[in-house]
């Protein structure tokens, strides 16, 4: 049932967002946006000696893409350039294929259930794709479509 | 308001309706379909579903170019819906329809073919605020060509057009008026037939994007004096691909041809190529003759009911839905226009649309959520989306006590 892709962490951290505020010192910056459900997500990193020391995000989506973007700044903390990106294909991994999911997730394994609701898919990812512009650096606003 | 039993107080037997409708008779993860997103397609009746796999079975060949008998049938079938077409919208001549794939290419096919001739550096065209993409960015492009301008109609906050604002942008420089006869964001019926009066008076043409009306109430294009009248097959219960432009015949023959090609021709050299008559001057290539064909059984099912019919009992679908709907703390509807159609187009506080719909759908419930083409409605409003239920006269009001229940179980997951 929907449970399934509700559960409860992922309730919690749309409701109570954690990270949610702009980040004066921060000294990466990316722009996302759903054009399907017009979510726009601006995210904040600040990155000392390739480790991410903080991490921060603002607007507002669904439940889904509000709580994927409060857990991703959690788990990037005290990640470095390189780890957050396998993270991130690994979470990726985690909603589109049938790949038992990767012990590195932590907490975002919440996320498995989207995988049976392929169009919410990318309410899940639209903070990742933010998280890969702002360290690339392209300071290009980033698109799910 | 009671509506007990299968029969309505608009005439309509709505459990006999539902059997026409293959579809309908599904579950969707256990629960059984609801379906209220026939403002993005209508169902299909197997009076359609029928006529198509007849012509493929049977009749099956290119039209207007054959001595064959299986030619001469699909010619015929495809003709004829043609006529149904003029009856349906009442026009007056059958070279007043013309066959396009949809609304989009019959908005298209004006904007290019007159739009390119006539409008110049300077004029305007006018919109209005509840419009769709496909009546939008047509004209902004035709006029970002010519440097024209684009003026638009706005609306109240109960999504109806402001007409006193309309009367100050018609000028001399108005060439076109081009706006939904229904909004699908909003539900909203414009009255049409003042808009176009208006329109006249300053001297300019209309064209009436009535995708969502069609399916819903009788249309009248000679009562109304449209200029253009466009309509999609695949929302009034035909399949998609296939749509009716309807012009005025000074209007169409003044105009150039659409799209080059097969058919549209009457003698071609290397030196001139001379075209033919309306309509199959906008009509080159192989068309959707298949789609055609099964508009046509589109048309005679809808008019076998009665759209008068259609449009009361649709009617008392939107009463009651407004009133069951209202009663769900934190729901705002967007769009209470005092004209409307069966659109239900709302918000929840706190919840995102697309939570609502997908917790929705497993309950069966299949809604539209997003923008609804129409973004620059969702700006006027300050909402990123709706949650949109539209009817069709196969939905009861027993649906609609499934919405509400299943909106209580939205509000349960994220309460």
């Amino acid at each position: 049932m929907v449970d399934d892709l509700y559960q409860e962490t992922i309730l919690d951290h749309s409701k109570r967002p954690r990270n949610h505020h702009s980040m004066e010192d921060a000294n990466r910056k990316a722009e996302g946006y759903n054009p399907l459900c017009g979510d726009k997500l601006r995210l904040y990193l600040k990155i000392d000696d390739d480790i991410v020391q903080d991490a921060s995000f603002e607007g507002s989506g669904c439940a889904i893409s509000t709580a994927s973007a409060s857990l991703m700044t959690d788990s990037l903390k005290g990640k470095t350039r390189e780890e957050a990106l396998k993270l991130m294909e690994k979470f990726h991994d985690l909603l589109t294929t049938d790949t038992p999911a990767s012990r590195d997730l932590g907490k975002l394994v919440v996320f498995c259930g989207v995988r049976d609701y392929p169009a919410r898919v990318k309410c899940a990812t639209l903070a990742w794709h933010t998280l890969k512009s702002a360290l690339s650096n392209t300071g290009e606003p980033v698109t799910t479509e | 308001m009671t509506m007990a039993g299968s029969v309505t107080a608009a005439g309509i037997d709505v459990e006999k309706i539902r059997e026409d409708f293959p579809v309908l008779k599904q579950t969707i993860h256990g629960k059984p379909l609801v379906y209220f997103d026939s403002a993005a397609t209508a169902q299909k009746p197997f009076a359609v579903i029928d006529a198509i796999r007849k012509f493929h079975e049977v009749d099956c060949a290119n039209i207007h170019r054959g001595v064959h008998e299986l030619s001469q049938r699909s010619t015929a079938a495809y003709e004829e819906t043609r006529s149904k077409a003029r009856r349906f919208l009442n026009a007056r001549n059958n070279s007043e329809i013309i066959f396009v794939r949809g609304t989009t290419e019959g908005i298209n096919l004006v904007v290019s073919s007159w739009g390119r001739r006539n409008v110049r550096e300077g004029d305007e065209i006018i919109i209005s605020a509840m419009e769709h993409h496909s009546n939008i960015v047509p004209w902004q492009m035709l006029c970002e060509e010519r440097s024209a301008k684009l003026r638009v109609i706005p609306m109240n906050d109960r999504g109806e057009l402001i007409l006193e604002e309309y009367e100050k942008l018609l000028n001399p420089r108005t060439r076109m008026v081009a706006f939904g006869h229904v909004s699908n964001a909003l539900g909203t019926i414009n009255p049409a037939r003042q808009i176009i009066q208006m329109a006249h008076r300053a001297g300019a043409l209309t064209l009436v994007d009535g995708a969502q009306a069609a399916p819903h109430m009788n249309i009248d294009v000679q009562a109304l004096d449209s200029d253009f009248y466009t309509f999609s097959g695949h929302k009034v219960f035909g399949p998609t691909g296939i749509g009716v432009l309807h012009g005025k015949m000074r209007l169409l023959n003044a105009m150039p041809p659409y799209q080059g090609g097969g058919d549209m021709i009457r003698t071609v050299t290397f030196e001139k190529t001379t075209y033919n008559d309306l309509p199959y001057k906008f009509e080159a290539g192989t068309p959707n003759i298949a789609g055609g064909i099964g508009l046509g059984a589109a048309l005679d099912y809808m008019t076998g009911i009665g759209l008068d019919k259609i449009a009361a009992y649709e009617h008392e679908l939107l009463l009651y839905g407004t009133e069951a709907l209202s009663k769900i703390p934190g729901l705002r509807l967007i769009g209470t226009a005092r004209e409307k159609a069966a659109v239900l187009s709302f918000v929840i506080d706190g919840i995102h649309p697309h939570d609502i719909g997908t917790v929705l759908d497993r309950q069966g419930i299949a809604v539209r959520t997003g923008h609804h083409c129409a973004q620059p409605v969702m700006d006027w409003f300050h909402v990123p989306a709706t949650t949109r239920a539209s009817l069709a006269f196969y939905n009861t009001a027993a649906e609609i006590d499934a919405l509400v229940a299943g909106l209580h179980k939205v509000k349960e997951v994220f309460g």
